[in-house]
């Protein structure tokens, strides 16, 4: 918990405690911790002197943060126009149902979750999915079950290795 | 580039320039240039690099060829493509294996490889170069064409295309005012939405009285569809600072910002790197070139709200606070960023700057219709042959750029509507191909110009269900400040829904339009006030496809999941069992070699086994 304070503090210090920076405090949490702990969230309200409501209300209301942890591998799909009409809505509804779970909710094993993002730009090779940082490009229904095996292949792996 | 000294003067940037000018034009050694925008990269842009890096390093022909790492040409079909200097041959579709061949045969031997070449899909023949592709033919990319010239993460390829002579020009040569004057002569206008004339943006930021004057980059391109601020910014972002810079200095500020979302890392990768640079070689910060004029540009990262593409809920979000719009007037030329005078202008918008200072305001104004003036960079994607971001000066017509530009519809479908604006345009239909497109002409046809997206729809794109799309997206980007947007977004989008599943009922139409109307009128912002454009749009050209969702219960098109049915034609199934096999709910039975049937029933119509099907067996009805 320590260790946190003292990460969080020294975002908080980066921007010289300013208050208008709170958004960009946020978003190294954010990118630290993959979402925002709620003790993280009220050490921000004490430091900055900005009541945890209005801070909880910028939490929620932009959509790159998240107040629940999330899985290891985000998987976002993009719905963008462009993608939409490619058949986007299809491909996510198949890694709702490999998943079993609902776009912008996580596996109860905390491997993945799901989210939905309105655009990333690349409308040409669209249907576009993104996991983590690799882009799949011209998604179909088929290649999803291929596309999570790899990343549990990996984690099976990495499992693996820490076994031995 | 090296840590270099500042430049002190002007000269000296003038110096600077043509020293990169001169050895650009002295370079002997062949250039690949290769593609590597974010799509690029998707498509194995930099695996490319490394296999050519390789082969250049085992064959020890460091001396031999260079490679430049570019940003997107907007080509996108085609990537990842390169370009060889000197002879301009263009390859697409590269992949890691072509390398050592494209090195051996091509830069070694001036042979060109066939296959990587492109071949126009309806006269067959071969392309050598870009400008022999039908898809650059009728392009006129003053703005986009500089990407596939340079280095992004190099200062020095911009110097080498003359880059920073505009603000060394406007430094010197020009007042403030005259500036401001030439923007205004020029005709530009805003290219992120609403169009409204630059140059009496400036005037009216540098007329507003204030201690302190903030410039800002609106370079949060949250229309779905559109990705022409990305691409500049990842493939030349100095020529958005520039016109920046030059923008700062006319209206008589000392601060910038660029707003950038949060969606696009290689683009504020690029940016960030762009200001540093300038920073380092005195193109930035206090005392610019030796000058009196000083200027500081910071980023902020949004923060995923689409809403804050609107600029007053931009700045709400600079300044740390929930994203929400508030009323105009004041407009940020008079109160804006910490209450002080404001001017906002978006990537393309900026970018067209510096072109406009180095060539005059007459040449530009040239260019175009007579109220819309220069060129609009478009994104052309969906059901499209040719995607790609397409530079084309206002006034040429839909059906040239979707037809001569795009190459028209894939597998011989027919166009059905294009989709332009975002989530604020409309959708306009074939009988309107012939419009030259500018800002009133858009508006008058129930869409906008808005930020260049432009969406292709075939027959087997289903209007409502794209207007129940847009109607998704805006009740969950909506603010929820007004109320008529925040809950007529949301009503509207429950209509169309129930029309989608078979629910409709007569009336319903009208209803939507009478509740778009209202969404109209009583909302403050842009986002509320265009909300009601997918409806209006779609009901006014497509009013025949809600009828048959309404009172036939089908979906025309096929997409509506509650209205159709997949089923198996018994003429050409071949009985191969692959969609039988890809059924996650076993509704499909049936042997090997014999027919197979769809249990109805059992079937969710999540479409796997249409797209399973080699033989066009399945349809949907």
């Amino acid at each position: 918990m320590d260790a946190e304070r003292q990460k969080v503090k020294s975002f908080i210090d980066k921007y010289n405690g300013e208050k208008r920076a709170l958004i960009a405090i946020l978003q190294d949490i954010q990118g630290e911790f993959n979402y925002l702990p709620s003790e993280s969230l009220r050490l921000v309200s004490e430091i900055l002197g900005i009541p945890l409501i209005d801070i909880i209300s910028v939490a929620t209301f932009y959509r790159s943060f998240s107040l629940e942890p999330r899985g290891k591998h985000l998987v976002t799909v993009c719905l963008g126009t462009a993608c939409h009409v490619r058949g986007g809505p299809k491909i996510l509804e198949e890694f709702e149902r490999k998943l079993n779970l609902k776009a912008g909710q996580t596996t109860l094993d905390k491997q993945f979750s799901l989210e939905t993002v309105a655009c990333l730009g690349c409308c040409a090779i669209g249907p576009v999915v993104v996991v983590d940082d690799d882009y799949h490009a011209q998604t179909t229904i088929r290649k999803v079950d291929s596309i999570l095996k790899k990343y549990r292949a990996k984690e099976k792996k990495n499992e693996e290795n820490r076994k031995n | 580039m090296k840590k270099t000294e500042k430049i002190k003067s002007i000269e000296k940037l003038y110096k600077t320039i043509d020293h990169h000018i001169q050895k650009r034009k002295s370079e002997e050694t062949p250039v690949l240039t290769v593609s590597a925008g974010t799509c690029g990269r998707a498509r194995g842009s930099m695996r490319v690099i490394e296999s050519l890096e390789k082969v250049i390093q085992k064959e020890n022909l460091k001396d031999q060829v260079r490679i430049r790492v570019t940003g997107c040409h907007g080509f996108c079909e085609a990537e990842p493509n390169i370009i060889l200097q000197p002879h301009n041959f263009f390859y697409q579709k590269v992949q890691p294996k072509d390398a050592k061949e494209i090195i051996s045969e091509t830069v070694l031997n001036d042979k060109i490889i066939e296959r990587l070449l492109y071949t126009d899909p309806s006269t067959e023949t071969k392309a050598l170069n870009e400008d022999e592709i039908e898809f650059y033919k009728k392009q006129r990319r003053i703005v986009l064409g500089d990407n596939a010239l340079i280095d992004p993460t190099e200062i020095g390829d911009y110097f080498s295309i003359g880059g920073y002579r505009s603000l060394a020009k406007a430094l010197t040569e020009m007042k403030p005012e005259e500036i401001i004057e030439t923007i205004q002569k020029s005709g530009l206008r805003g290219r992120g939405g609403a169009g409204f004339p630059t140059g009496n943006k400036w005037a009216f930021a540098r007329k507003a009285k204030g201690d302190t004057k903030y410039v800002i980059c609106n370079a949060d391109e949250g229309d779905p569809g559109a990705y022409m601020d990305r691409s500049l910014l990842e493939g030349n972002p100095h020529r958005v600072l520039e016109g920046m810079i030059i923008g700062a200095y006319a209206i008589g500020t000392k601060e910038g910002y660029i707003y950038i979302r949060d969606e696009y890392p290689l683009a504020l990768h690029h940016i960030t790197l762009a200001i540093e640079q300038a920073k380092e070689l005195g193109l930035l910060g206090e005392s610019i070139l030796g000058t009196d004029f000083s200027l500081d540009i910071h980023i902020a990262k949004g923060a995923g709200a689409f809403v804050c593409g609107e600029e007053t809920a931009l700045i709400a979000s600079i300044e740390g606070r929930v994203g929400e719009p508030r009323q105009r007037p004041p407009f940020p030329a008079v109160k804006g960023l910490w209450k002080q005078p404001t001017n906002i202008n978006n990537v393309e918008t900026w970018a067209n700057i510096p072109i406009i200072l180095q060539k005059g305001a007459d040449w530009f104004s040239q260019i175009g219709t007579n109220g819309s003036k220069g060129t609009k960079i478009f994104s052309l994607v969906g059901k499209i042959n040719n995607t790609g971001l397409v530079e084309v000066p206002m006034g040429i017509t839909l059906r040239e750029i979707i037809f001569d530009i795009g190459g028209g519809i894939p597998g011989g479908k027919e166009f059905k509507a294009v989709q332009t604006g975002g989530p604020s345009g409309g959708c306009i239909p074939k009988e309107k191909l012939n419009l030259p497109i500018d800002y009133e002409s858009l508006t008058a046809a129930g869409s906008i110009m808005g930020s260049g997206g432009m969406i292709v729809m075939d027959e087997n794109t289903c209007m409502v269900d794209v207007a129940k799309y847009f109607l998704n997206f805006l009740r969950d980007e909506s603010c929820g400040k007004c109320l008529s947007c925040r809950e007529g977004t949301q009503r509207m989008w429950e209509i169309v829904k129930d029309i989608t599943e078979g629910l409709g009922k007569e009336g319903d139409i009208e209803l939507l339009v009478t509740l778009a109307r209202a969404v109209k009128d009583a909302s403050m912002c842009g986002l509320g006030q265009t909300a009601a454009n997918p409806v209006l749009s779609t009901v006014r050209y497509f009013r025949e496809e809600y009828e048959a969702h309404i009172k036939d219960k089908k979906c025309p098109a096929g997409v509506c999941k509650n209205l159709i049915q997949y089923l198996i034609l018994e003429e050409k199934c071949t009985g191969c069992l692959a969609c039988l096999k890809i059924c996650s709910q076993e509704a499909i039975t049936g042997e090997l070699k014999k027919v197979h049937i769809i249990n109805q029933e059992k079937c969710i119509k999540c479409g796997a086994c249409f797209e399973a099907c080699n033989f066009d067996a399945i349809i949907i009805e």
